[in-house]
């Protein structure tokens, strides 16, 4: 470049001026470093992402290109007639039944849990028992299955029996409850009670959150604290609860032990909730027949993962766009 | 609407700190009464024992009377959920619900009252209340954006539109103007003079030219050091207040001789 060289040389800055610009470059230096790290991060996160899609999509599509025939031909927990799509489907279904079913139960109490520790409980009992809530939520998930399995699930069946016998006219109970009670709603009560802890945290966190200066406002207009409550503390929180909501439901729609541990699997689309040998979910029927699968077999799993890989991604982006639609009055700005 | 009140040797403590001592006072009816005083003699601390928000602060109590039409407010038969209602409250930085409409946050209050307001009745109050609050040719074309959508000094008078809303005896304000600009300050300013017609009206201001303006009957407080309680020094008319206090304390302090 002709124009710089002909540039006069900038005279060096005094030492005090020098130091600060020096001093600045320093900070751009710093700054550039991070924003570097971070571009990379989040472009880390991409390519894995892109990266479980690829190999998913690849390894499945043997079984879905392969003929019917041929692939329950070659695998034997493949019944005749049935195309991978037919085989996917029921597995689908039971997979969001019982995400559903446990988030139906966990939501609920997990908020009632959360609101009583951050407004309610006096403060002697609040940390204690928000520090109890944060260790539960740290108990890995195949405890919670042997324990929901072992010990919860026999105990579960008179409330079974119970509701067979006064509302069995529903569908959904539809009796008599099958024993032992190997059913998908012990296994959505078992999902509930080991999303509940994750849940209860991330709300209570939310709840806490809630400006003083907002539930001054309710409390100063004659709310009582469950008004008050129901005022400022839930709707501020409300995005925040859907997160939550969300992380349980992730975490119960890709839980495999627990499942395999209770569950008597079934391939149907049945709403019939106490009746074993019904339903199945995705990464439970993974766990089941994995070891002893061909590759084609093996094949026709991936392809399953690869349904329920889309699933969560299409709950997240549900979740995001729920809160996004309400930002305005989200109390962000 | 409006009521008298009666402060009888009120004590205010937070825990085991007493930050106000023995204050005595009436508040007339229909007129507007100024708190003023340096920061941290307790000012704030008295207006929220009016409404008995003061309570709500873990620790926080109060000795003495605070009478209504002679009702004591801390009797042991008075719920405090229901001294709110009679008594509005409009605090220092303006806080209409974030995730409310403008038309919801006018209404808060009254639907705790009464959950089953019809949709005209409500259309209505919210205008009024509004129009009472000098706010509504500014927001009547939004009324269901956020309340947050507005400016501070119309957060502001949104909020003072929610506490009318609910017709209150008495509307308790804590530095209203102190984070607004000034012809926002002035817009509530006037506003006060009109709603006194109708309400008993406190304001704690560290503004004195704005109790000045404004009040009928101004109190003053003072701290004789850091972890003493505040006290009511005078109370007086405000124009004898200002121009010929009895105290030497109130006419150093107005006079901007404070130190
Ligand atoms: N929430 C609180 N807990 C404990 N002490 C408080 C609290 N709020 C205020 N105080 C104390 O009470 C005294 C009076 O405070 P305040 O009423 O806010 O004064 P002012 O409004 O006149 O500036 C001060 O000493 C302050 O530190
Ligand atoms: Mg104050």
């Amino acid at each position: 470049m002709s124009s710089t060289d002909q540039q006069p040389t900038r005279p060096a800055p005094p030492a005090g001026l020098r130091a600060l610009v020096e001093r600045r470059t320093s900070r751009d230096l710093a700054g550039r470093l991070f924003s570097a790290t971070a571009t990379g991060a989040g472009a880390l996160i991409l390519v894995t992402l892109a990266a479980v899609a690829v190999f998913l999509v690849v390894r499945a599509w043997p079984a879905m290109t392969t003929p019917a025939e041929e692939l329950a031909d070659a695998i034997s927990w493949i019944p005749e007639g049935t195309t991978l799509l037919g085989y996917v489907g029921p597995l689908v279904f039971g997979t969001l039944l019982a995400a559903v079913l446990a988030l139906a139960l966990a939501v609920p109490v997990a908020t009632g849990i959360a609101l009583f520790i951050s407004h309610y409980a006096p403060r002697r009992l609040a940390s204690p028992l928000g520090y109890v809530v944060d260790l539960l939520a740290a108990i890995p998930s195949v405890i919670y299955g042997l324990w929901g399995g072992l010990w919860l699930a026999p105990r579960l069946l008179p409330a079974w029996q119970w509701l067979a016998d006064n509302l069995g006219f529903i569908p959904l109970f539809r009796e008599p409850a099958s024993t032992p009670p190997r059913v998908i709603m012990t296994v959505g009560v078992v999902l509930a009670v080991m999303i509940l802890p994750i849940i209860t945290a991330v709300a209570r966190e939310v709840f806490l959150q809630t400006p003083r200066l907002h539930e001054e406002a309710a409390l100063a207009l004659g709310a009582t604290r469950w008004e008050m409550v129901r005022m400022a503390v839930i709707p501020f929180g409300r995005s925040g609860l859907i997160s939550a909501a969300m992380l349980g439901l992730g975490r119960a729609l890709g839980e495999t032990m627990a499942v395999f541990m209770i569950l008597s699997p079934g391939f149907t689309y049945s709403f019939e909730l106490l009746q074993a040998g019904q339903h199945q979910t995705i990464a439970a029927n993974i766990a089941n027949q994995f070891a002893e699968a061909n590759p084609l077999g093996v094949s026709a799993l991936i392809a399953t993962g690869l349904a329920l890989f889309v699933i969560t991604l299409a709950v997240n982006t549900a979740a995001r766009w729920v809160v996004a639609r309400r930002k305005d009055f989200s109390g962000a700005n | 609407m409006a009521q008298r009140i009666d402060l009888k040797d009120l004590n205010v403590y937070y825990g085991s700190f007493l930050a106000v001592a023995d204050v005595s006072m009436t508040i007339e009816p229909r007129s507007v009464t100024a708190f003023i005083g340096p920061s941290g003699c307790g000012k704030s601390t008295l207006l929220r024992t009016l409404n008995r928000m003061h309570e709500v602060i873990p620790g926080a109590r109060v000795e003495g009377k605070v009478e209504m039409d002679g009702v004591d407010l801390y009797g042991s038969d008075v719920d405090a959920v229901a001294v709110r209602r009679q008594i509005g409250m409009v605090f220092q930085r303006p806080n209409p619900f974030p995730t409310m409409s403008i038309a919801e946050n006018v209404l808060a209050g009254v639907r705790l009252n009464n959950r089953r307001i019809g949709k005209d009745e409500a259309s209505e109050l919210v205008e009024k209340s509004l129009q009472g609050a000098n706010l509504w040719n500014e927001v009547k074309d939004r009324l269901d954006r956020p309340g947050s959508s507005l400016s501070g000094g119309q957060q502001q008078r949104l909020c003072i539109a929610r506490a009318i809303a609910v017709k209150p005896q008495v509307l308790l304000m804590d530095e209203p103007c102190s984070a607004l600009d000034p012809i926002s300050t002035l817009a509530i300013e006037d506003l006060m003079d009109q709603l006194k017609k109708d309400y008993t009206i406190v304001i704690v201001t560290h503004n004195m030219q704005q109790a000045a303006r404004v009040s009928d009957r101004t109190g003053f407080f003072n701290i004789a050091g850091t972890g003493k309680p505040g006290k009511l020094i005078e109370m007086d008319d405000t124009r004898t207040m200002f121009s010929t206090p009895s105290e030497q304390a109130t006419e150093d302090y107005i006079s901007g001789r404070f130190g």
